[in-house]
């Protein structure tokens, strides 16, 4: 039952009244990728133990979609932050730095 | 034997004399008893058999721990299996009867099991039942199936008679426990202004601080215990509740509490169970310490009990368990039971202390008293069958020889103590092994972290590892307060009441007595006793070469009954870890799962059953329907009418009727339930023909298009109806399951991958009624309402033609009509705003008497369009199927450089002409194919089954055409139009259906198009 923070209408959620969406930050390949592109961005995802970036929608609230970066292994929350952007903003990286120093997910560090 | 005594039992009311029955015999007890001490009292010993071995059981503790008196109460819609008789608290007329044996519980035929030890050893169900193989079925699975479980499961159709509640709650700090460590964590934590919660699982406060003696703050613990909870009591911003039990304790600070109302009180009124669904910012887990058992051989003969539990027993309800009483030990902490029966007028016959040099200051106590003291001596075995008659006595550290025999009734055990930790390790809490007090320990640095990443739990008292009354008033102080203020308070420091005890010498850690003990002791030596698990399992199981504590947990079934191991865990792993020539640390605990004890099912359900399981939503017309003989089907949330049903007429001839005469006449079908979302904006016809595989940004206003939605990975998932309304306004109609997942759907592109395109989303299915007119009476009904109206919107051919919709009235109601059919009959669907949908709806009944008006409902809908070869998402599809699969090519754009699931329709496997593509299927002789039967194919697949070539996706009995028709997914379907293919039933029957065209009616359209 995690507690995330909405970023839109700033309400701490319980996880009954969000729907979680999965890995965050997925790059779409449509038409005129390869194969390989295309089954990655279907099917593979990151799988950590630590530092993670998750979507989430909150379902039963205002119902905007938000980004959660957070650890899969303490459950702690590191910040939530707009799903309109491509990463994580500085702010959310420097939050996580200052927990985890060393982290790395994809090609973020 | 067991009895009440004299004196004593400071929890009963001896002027309040209560009649019960056990196995139908009559028994009285005092209010205030548990089921438990109110069966001591009558000399009931056996309060049920093992779960393997049939073997007689009597109580070993006192509280929740219990493992083996586990009772079904109650009858009839009252009814209920596995309750343990010491949480019961006793009631006037209670019926419990034992279970887990037949034909009774003083003579058992399973006992043979007993006889049988040796073939049942750890795995058993893996080795025994492997071979041969056809035994499995006939012999061994239903011998299995008959033997085990505990109590008997409720009667499937009785339901129960009781009510139950969810309750929310929001605490800075949640104490669990209402002993005297969680009354100073309270204290604490309340000083500091937080709103502090305390839940207490028993019905008095305090917890085995009256029992265990000592003085706090000068006075018996008693005094402390009443005067703090009347102080805590009179505090505004502090709740007590008794009978709460803290079952779990969840992510970031969320808390489970059962509360349980009336099971003391049946017949009181208002809900039995309450759940509390708590949000706490700290939670102080003051659980205490449960005892360990010892491992002797006969250590589950009835008579033999935890010594704290015995204790329990004469100073709480004023019974014993024995009147001559051995006590075995290997800490100080049993010679309080020794002092306490001694006082209590029983004979303690010898106390065998396992350690070389005895203990302290109480064991010079009871010499004192003239009990007979032995150092470094043990229980080699007891013997007595179902209840104890000789314990043999013999070396601690030795084979088990050499034994003295006595004559006793009782035995009292103390294997050292271990902190209820379960509530701190739900969440991750991590453990330390204590190696001096030879039990896992919560370690403070490293609990169960919230959403900041700090701490959330703080243990307290002999929870948190503190045995002795001074240093567990002090660690609960310091606990409260720090919960208080890691939840935001100022820090307060809160002088600790002072607790005075007996000085104790250091316990020594006994796994196995005598510590050599021989395989013929070992075979009897328990450690789990719920699901009879010996030292000689654990054994074995690390022989063969089960070193995780997991792995051996689930070979054994150690720690896997109902009690969830709260007595063995301990001492299993440490002959795993002695086994595998480990240290307990090492080999570590298996994971502590919520419930810490089992909670009803009816509080997890609360108050959502019955009428209420979930809301029910209704279409404007849904009076009218349930007036009109609807034969209601739940189609998501909502309910439709499956078919009207006439008196007298069968629900099969219901659906006949209003199929022929919606072909001939008129029919009315209430569509209010269709998914309507109105798509807005400059970006919304670009936005349209991503979501769609059909173009949408060129339909002409004014005009409709069917359209067909794919998900990302190319398989269909909605279709439906798309009205251009006007230059930035598209209505999008989805199926009535759809409507919000859609909305979903498009919200969640429109939001994470094309936030910078401007278009809204509205889901407006509820604001309007929908209402098919269908038939070829459809036009002249609504023309005659016009007429009455003095005029209204022009629905000729002409002026409204098939596939484009208008705005206007209808009979002198605001209505939007589409020209749309799917039922290949002429037919509007007409849209009014809600509110006037049953007018609407009356009206046209009304006028449409003289042209034959009947409503029908959702199989004749799926009749009609299954006549016509149209797909319904959920039948022709599953999350599988793609629409090339359904011969839908023609709606896939070619012009669109991308749309969802463009992409993935070339992938290979979705380009594979070997899949299974649509057709029409008619069985032979007319009759109606099985739904979901599987076609056979030539061969037999790599796991020896008949391959399968195809399979039934809709399938009905046509009353137009007299006969069975089908839709179904067969492999190079089209291709063997005329084939006759066969489909085994699970009647036992064979089908032979002939592939055709999947139109069965009305090939070119006539009829709609008119
Ligand atoms: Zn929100």
């Amino acid at each position: 039952m995690l507690i995330l923070e909405c970023p839109y209408c700033g309400v701490k959620a319980e996880e009954t009244e969000l729907h979680a969406g999965g890995e965050a930050h997925l790059k779409r390949f449509g038409p005129g990728s390869t194969d390989g592109e295309f089954h990655d961005y279907l099917f593979m995802r990151e799988n950590p133990k630590g530092v993670h970036f998750e979507r989430w929608r909150h379902a039963n609230g205002c119902g905007k979609w938000f980004h959660a970066a957070r650890c899969t292994m303490t459950l702690e929350v590191f910040g939530t932050y707009s799903a309109q952007t491509f990463e994580p903003p500085q702010e959310i990286r420097d939050a996580i730095t200052a927990k985890r120093p060393g982290w790395t997910w994809r090609d973020l560090k | 034997m067991s009895t009440r005594l004299a004196k004593q039992g400071r929890l009963i009311d001896r002027n309040k004399q209560i009649e019960f029955t056990f196995n139908g015999k009559r028994m009285t007890g005092y209010a205030g008893d548990t089921l438990a001490s109110a069966l001591l009292a009558n000399d009931q010993m056996m309060v049920g058999r093992s779960f393997k071995y049939h073997r007689p059981r009597g109580l070993v503790a006192a509280g929740s721990e219990e493992p083996n008196a586990l009772m079904q109460l109650g009858s009839g819609d009252r009814y209920e299996p596995n309750q343990r008789a010491t949480t019961t608290e006793l009631f006037s007329g209670l019926s419990a009867k034992s279970q887990n044996h037949w034909p009774n519980l003083e003579f058992d035929v399973l006992a043979i099991n007993n006889k049988l030890g040796r073939f049942l050893t750890a795995g058993f169900y893996y080795k025994m039942f492997m071979y041969p193989r056809a035994a499995w079925k006939h012999v061994y699975e239903p011998i299995i199936r008959a033997s085990a479980g505990l109590g008997k499961a409720p009667d499937k159709e009785t339901k129960d008679a009781d009510t139950y509640e969810h309750f929310y709650f929001f605490a800075d700090v949640v104490v669990v426990g209402g002993g005297v460590a969680g009354l100073q964590a309270a204290k604490a934590a309340a000083a500091s202004g937080a709103k502090v919660l305390v839940l207490e699982q028993n019905a008095y406060w305090g917890g085995r601080a009256p029992v265990d003696g000592g003085t706090i703050d000068g006075e018996a613990p008693e005094a402390w215990i009443e005067k703090t909870r009347a102080e805590l009591a009179a505090m505004d911003n502090v709740t007590l509740r008794d009978r709460c039990m803290a079952s779990g304790v969840y992510d970031h600070g969320y808390v489970l509490g059962y509360e349980r109302l009336t099971d003391h009180a049946p017949g009181q009124g208002g809900p039995r169970h309450r759940l509390w669904r708590i949000r706490a910012k700290q939670i102080v887990t003051a659980t205490g310490a449960i005892e360990r058992p010892l491992s002797f051989a006969g250590n589950d003969v009835p008579g033999v009990m935890l010594a704290a539990s015995m204790r329990d027993y004469v100073v709480n309800w004023g019974v014993t368990p024995g009147r001559k009483v051995v006590v075995a030990t290997n800490n100080d902490d049993a010679y309080r039971t020794a002092l306490v029966l001694h006082e209590a007028g029983c004979d303690v016959v010898r106390i065998l202390d396992a350690r070389n040099n005895g203990g302290g200051d109480l064991m010079e106590e009871a010499r004192q008293k003239g009990i007979r003291v032995e150092c470094g001596r043990a229980i080699a075995k007891v013997s007595g069958g179902k209840r104890v008659k000789k314990v043999a006595i013999c070396a601690q550290n030795g084979t088990g020889g050499a034994q003295e025999e006595i004559e006793a009734d009782a035995v009292a055990m103390s294997g050292g103590w271990s902190p209820v930790v379960h509530l701190w390790s739900h969440c991750g809490g991590k453990l330390n092994w204590d190696d001096a007090q030879a039990h896992f320990r919560p370690d403070a640095a490293r609990p169960p972290l919230g959403d900041n990443g700090k701490g959330f739990v703080v243990a307290a008292g002999s929870a948190d590892g503190e045995m002795a009354l001074g240093p567990v008033l002090v660690n609960a102080s310091a606990a409260g307060s720090k919960a208080a203020e890691d939840a935001g308070f100022p820090a307060k420091t809160v002088a600790a009441a002072a607790g005075v005890d007996s000085v104790e010498a250091p316990m020594e850690a006994v796994w196995l007595m005598p510590a050599q003990a021989d395989i013929g002791l070992r075979m009897k030596s328990w450690l789990d006793y719920q699901n009879d698990v010996k030292v000689s399992d654990v054994q074995l199981a690390a022989r063969e070469g089960y070193e995780s504590v997991e792995h051996t947990k689930r070979y054994t079934t150690l720690g896997m009954a109902t009690d969830q191991g709260k007595l063995s865990n301990i001492n299993g792993l440490a002959i795993l870890a002695d086994s595998l020539n480990s240290e307990i640390p090492q080999v570590g605990t298996t994971t502590f799962r919520p419930p810490y004890h089992p909670i009803s099912m009816g509080v997890i359900g609360g108050e959502a059953r019955g009428d209420i399981f979930q809301p029910v939503r209704k279409t404007p017309m849904y009076e009218w329907n349930d007036t009109n003989g609807a034969d209601w089907e739940p189609v998501g949330h909502w309910r439709r009418p499956f078919a009207y049903v006439n008196k007298g007429e069968s629900v099969h001839d219901a659906v006949n009727r209003e199929v022929k005469n919606t072909r001939e006449n008129l029919g009315l079908l209430d569509a209010s339930t269709l998914g309507k979302l109105v798509v807005k904006g400059p970006d919304a016809g670009r936005f349209l023909d991503m979501m769609y595989t059909n173009m949408m940004s060129t339909l002409k206003i004014g005009k409709c298009r069917y359209g067909l939605m794919c998900s990302e990975n190319g398989f269909l998932m909605d279709d439906g109806v798309v009205a251009r309304i006007d230059e930035d306004t598209w209505l999008c109609h989805t199926t009535t399951g759809g409507a919000e997942s859609i909305h979903g759907h498009m919200e969640e592109w429109l939001q994470t991958e094309w936030w910078d395109w401007k278009v809204y989303v509205a889901n407006v299915t509820e604001q309007f009624a929908q209402i098919a007119v269908v038939g070829p009476n459809a036009r002249k009904v609504l023309e005659k309402l016009n007429t009455a109206a003095g005029g209204g919107m022009d629905l000729s051919k002409e002026a409204l033609p098939f596939m484009e919709w208008r705005d206007g009235k209808i009979g002198g109601y605001d209505a939007r009509a589409y020209r749309i059919s799917f039922s290949g009959e002429l037919s509007y669907e007409i849209a009014v705003p809600a509110s006037q949908g049953l007018a609407f709806w009356n009206a046209i009944m009304e006028a449409g008497k003289e042209f034959g008006v009947m409503p029908y409902g959702t199989e004749t809908l799926h009749i009609l369009r299954a006549e016509k070869g149209f797909i319904m998402i959920g039948d022709e599809t599953d999350g599988t199927v793609i629409p090339q699969d359904l011969n839908l090519q023609w709606a896939l754009s070619k012009k669109k450089e991308d749309y969802l699931g463009k992409r993935a329709h070339l992938r290979s496997h979705m380009a594979d002409p070997d899949r299974w593509k649509l057709v029409g299927l008619e069985t032979v002789d007319g009759s109606v194919l099985p739904d979901g039967a599987y076609a056979l194919g030539e061969g037999i697949n790599a796991n020896g089954q008949k391959n399968v070539i195809g399979r039934v996706t809709s399938t009905y009995f046509s009353a137009t055409l007299d006969r069975g028709i089908a839709m179904g997914l067969v492999k190079h379907g089209p291709d063997r139009m005329g084939e006759v293919i066969t489909f085994p039933g699970t009647d036992g029957k064979t089908y032979e259906a002939k592939i055709v065209d999947p139109v069965f009616y009305d090939k070119d359209g006539e009829k709609q198009n008119v």
